[in-house]
């Protein structure tokens, strides 16, 4: 719904009337409450702890109910975060209630990323809710809301001080969401190192500028006793969902050999006043606090790393449908600009490999010629071979043809002679 | 004060067990609501204590309190600002301020008016806007043009205030619900009546009025009344609808208020006495028009529905239904989809699954579609290139090979031919060998035989 952005009081344009007789307008938070009630209510909590530090166990006795629990185990290389959601119902009020836990947090060796994919989880969230409310076509009022609107921070009872892996996350988580620390299995303290303990983890807090969610005190009808809570932080919490005969009653308690703790009773833990400031008292202040403030930090951060501003470079301020389309030509150019860079790159290497390819060629044809002319000159040193056989045949032939000329010759002459003789 | 039981504070509040007949009466489903997320059902075991959420959220309106702005849009003299007086029971409209009737301009004009108003611990900013001047003059085409401008501009107002970077409370000045009147004619309505309700009917809540009601008798006024509906249906009007409810009761109440529209209303800023009572009403010399007396008009009808029970769902449909149309039409113009848009500028443009993204969710995916063609482009220059220069080193190849081979036929050819040569050149030599050696053996034997021959003839001679 869209917050009332005047100041009547300061409006000097705003005339105060008085009515004659009873109007009816003031059914109006009445007309706005049951609205509200049929469509639903959302809740999303977020437990980071260590593992087995009770987080599941704190969620079941908070809300009265067996939640899905995973054991995990110790073993986890990274930290994951595990969703649940619930449809509730308490008289005529329906709640639709998420529960995020961490798995397995504080297990690993290097635990200097663990706090990223918590980060990550609360900042996929809004980023989803940031692209609703950025569609042309959207319906906000159907959405189902899952950013996270409480972050339990289970803080392990040491009795001495928060771990530095507390600070480290608790300060990267401090300005994307509601902190909530809570001392878990706080039965495990005595009352004075309690006191203590929790005076250290304040001033821990404070004195590393982490800013943890203070209960509202700004609306009178609840201020005091948001006043009175917030000088309790850290709530130190006991869960259980066994529970033990004390009396006639069965109360939800943890038995011990030295005593029952209760749950409920408020000398024991602080349980009872995390559920009364969690869920009764400041539950809608929490999804408030987490829309106007975290997601708004959020959703101006992302638009101003996109280039988004409400004043252009002359500071007159500038329209959404200015700002999209100034993107889109911005957006189109380079577009255009990256095609062309790998279009010229192509260019180059075709250019550089048909100079390659020339010289090869070249080269080919340089032997080719090479080959050419010794071929040349082997033929015509065969030629002048070929040239003087055939010289040589042909004295030999007009010799042995000389020759046998004359010996016929000689031989009619000797066969006179002879006949002559004969005679 | 109109609170339910459940919303007694916490302490006194009675936590049920949920059982499964309950999950019916409660009309709660199991399957996904429309944003498709599905929860599994729990029941709980004893309290937790969210049923106090709706205190909260009650707690948490007052403080920031409520506002309203309502439109008044008519002819004058109808009765207007005294019907505002009436509905809000105070001096809105006075010879200080004075209304739209009074203040005739010789075009249309647009005016707001804001005023608190305090009433059992909630506060009410309300902003009366009113057109004087509009339908008076003698050619009224266009007379609603301002009108609309006004509705735009607030619209445009909201929509910048809500997509700046730095957000702030953003006051909410859009116009929702807008009283339009009829004048009592009797005969059904005016082409004004029509033009305006057809062109603001999808910008705002339109409620008609039929204004000073008691210039007709009952009757007249049903004839009246069914005449006008008939012609709201044919010119496809749409008129505010009461939102449908799953609560039975409250559905009867519903049709029988819808069996009475339009709403046929008489105001009076006078008090008198009636019987004993002091009502407001208007005095006849036969009577007094009783303004809150149901028998004599619908005022009480139109002040406990726009008021009492669904001035909120005035609002809420402006802000869900009005206003986002506004905003989509907007935006819409400015992204390109690949669709002619000054072909569908000042229609709702029907979108596909896909295209309902916000623009730069759109752009980021044209971001990712273009790397994606870019990246087939490469690989497809590539292969070009590739095969390419495959060609041609396969033709530099076969050149090559060409070459060898031509080279070694030739120097086979060569050598070839040079043992041709050798072997003639020997069989060449061997002849002549031979034949020189036979010459010299004929030689010798001719050199015998001629010494011979001369010992013969010198014994011959002897």
């Amino acid at each position: 719904t869209p917050y009332c952005g005047h100041c009547p009081s300061l409006d000097k344009n705003i005339r105060p009337l008085n009515l004659a007789g009873h109007v009816g307008f003031d059914s109006l938070p009445d007309q706005l409450v049951n609205k509200s009630i049929c469509q639903g209510f959302c809740f999303n909590i977020l437990c980071i702890g260590e593992t087995g530090i009770g987080k599941s166990t704190l969620m079941d006795t908070l809300f009265n109910t067996n939640f899905e629990n995973f054991e995990s185990s110790h073993f986890e290389p990274q930290v994951k975060l595990r969703a649940q959601t619930y449809d509730l119902q308490e008289s005529n009020v329906r709640l639709r209630l998420t529960v995020v836990n961490t798995v397995g947090f504080g297990d690993q060796m290097n635990k200097q990323e663990s706090y990223q994919p918590v980060v990550d989880y609360i900042d996929r969230q809004f980023e989803s809710y940031l692209q609703e409310e950025l569609k042309i076509k959207r319906s906000l009022h159907n959405y189902h809301d899952s950013r996270v609107h409480a972050c339990l921070y289970f803080i392990s009872p040491s009795g001495h001080s928060l771990k530095s892996l507390d600070l480290v996350t608790m300060k990267k988580l401090d300005s994307k969401v509601n902190i909530i620390p809570v001392i878990a299995k706080a039965d495990t303290i005595s009352k004075s190192e309690l006191h203590k303990f929790k005076i250290k983890i304040m001033s821990e807090l404070v004195s590393n500028g982490v800013q943890i969610y203070q209960f509202p005190i700004d609306d009178e009808t609840v201020a005091k006793v948001n006043t009175s809570m917030n000088g309790h932080l850290p709530f130190a919490v006991v869960g259980s969902t066994e529970e033990v005969m004390l009396g006639t009653k069965m109360v939800k308690a943890r038995q011990y050999p030295w005593g029952i703790v209760q749950v409920e009773n408020e000398s024991h833990c602080d349980f009872m006043k995390l559920r009364e400031m969690l869920i009764c008292v400041n539950m809608e202040d929490l999804r408030e606090q987490t829309h106007t403030r975290h997601y708004e930090l959020y959703r101006r951060c992302k638009l101003e790393e996109m280039g988004f501003k409400d004043t252009d470079p002359e500071c007159k301020p500038v329209s959404l449908q200015e700002t999209y389309e100034a993107k889109r030509q911005e957006f189109l150019l380079e577009l255009q600009r990256r095609e062309d860079e790998m279009r010229q790159m192509f260019v180059q290497r075709v250019k550089e490999k048909e100079a390659e390819l020339k010289e090869a060629e070249r080269e080919l044809q340089s032997r080719f010629e090479q080959l050419k002319r010794l071929h040349a000159d082997e033929k015509a040193t065969l030629e002048d071979k070929k040239k003087a056989l055939e010289d040589d045949q042909v004295s030999f032939s007009k010799r042995r043809a000389a020759a046998q000329l004359l010996q016929g010759q000689s031989l009619t002459a000797n066969g006179k002679k002879d006949k002559d003789r004969k005679k | 004060m109109l609170y339910p039981a459940a919303l007694l504070p916490h302490t006194e509040c009675e936590l049920q067990r949920l059982e499964s007949t309950e999950f019916a009466r409660a009309g709660m489903s199991s399957e996904a609501d429309e944003s498709g997320i599905m929860g599994q059902q729990k029941n709980l075991e004893g309290y937790v204590g969210f049923a106090n959420l709706p205190n909260q959220v009650y707690r948490k309106s007052v403080k920031r309190g409520f506002e309203f702005t309502l439109m008044v849009v008519g002819e004058s003299g109808l009765g207007k600002s005294t019907l505002i007086n009436s509905l809000f029971l105070t001096d809105l409209y006075s010879p200080e301020y004075p209304g739209p009737s009074h203040r005739i301009k010789k075009t249309v004009q647009v005016e707001q008016s804001k005023v608190l108003v305090k009433e059992g611990g909630v506060q009410l900013l309300l902003t009366i806007v009113d057109t004087p001047g509009f339908g008076d003059a003698v050619d009224n085409s266009n007379c609603w043009q301002p009108v609309i401008d006004y509705i735009d501009n607030k619209f445009e107002d909201y929509l910048n205030a809500e997509s700046r970077v730095n957000r702030r409370q953003m006051p909410d000045n859009r116009v929702q619900c807008c009283l339009y009147f009829i004048a009592p004619s009797g005969h059904g309505l005016k082409p004004l009546d029509i033009e305006f309700m057809k062109r603001l009917h999808e910008k705002v809540n339109i409620i008609p009025l039929i204004a000073k009601a008691d210039t007709m008798t009952p009757e007249e006024c049903q004839q009246f009344k069914r005449q006008i509906m008939r012609e709201i249906q044919e010119h496809k009007i749409k008129i505010y609808e009461f939102p449908e409810t799953d609560d039975e009761e409250e559905m009867k109440f519903i049709r029988k208020i819808k069996d009475r529209l339009p709403l046929a209303v008489v105001g009076s800023n006078t008090i008198i006495e009636v019987n004993g009572k002091r009502v407001r009403g208007r005095q006849y010399p036969w009577g007094v028009a009783e303004v809150e007396n149901s028998e004599h008009c619908d005022f009480t009808i139109l002040r406990n529905m726009l008021i009492r029970t669904h001035m909120q769902d005035l609002k809420d449909v402006t802000n869900n239904v009005h206003y986002e149309n506004y905003r989509s039409r907007k935006l819409a113009a400015v992204t390109y989809n690949g669709v002619d848009n000054n072909k569908n500028k000042g229609q709702l443009t029907k979108f596909e699954t896909g295209d309902g993204m916000s623009p730069l969710a759109q752009m980021e995916e044209e971001r990712r579609d273009h790397v994606t063609k870019m990246k087939k482009m490469e690989q497809e220059m590539e292969q070009v290139f590739e095969m390419k220069v495959k060609e041609k080193l396969l033709k530099l190849r076969d050149s090559e090979a060409e070459l060898q081979r031509r080279h070694e036929q030739m120097k086979k050819n060569l050598e070839a031919q040079h043992r041709e040569l050798e072997e003639k050149r020997r069989q060449h030599e061997d002849e002549r060998a031979n034949w020189e050696a036979q010459q010299r053996i004929v030689e010798q034997q001719k050199l015998d035989l001629s010494r011979t021959l001369e010992k013969n003839k010198k014994k011959k001679i002897f």
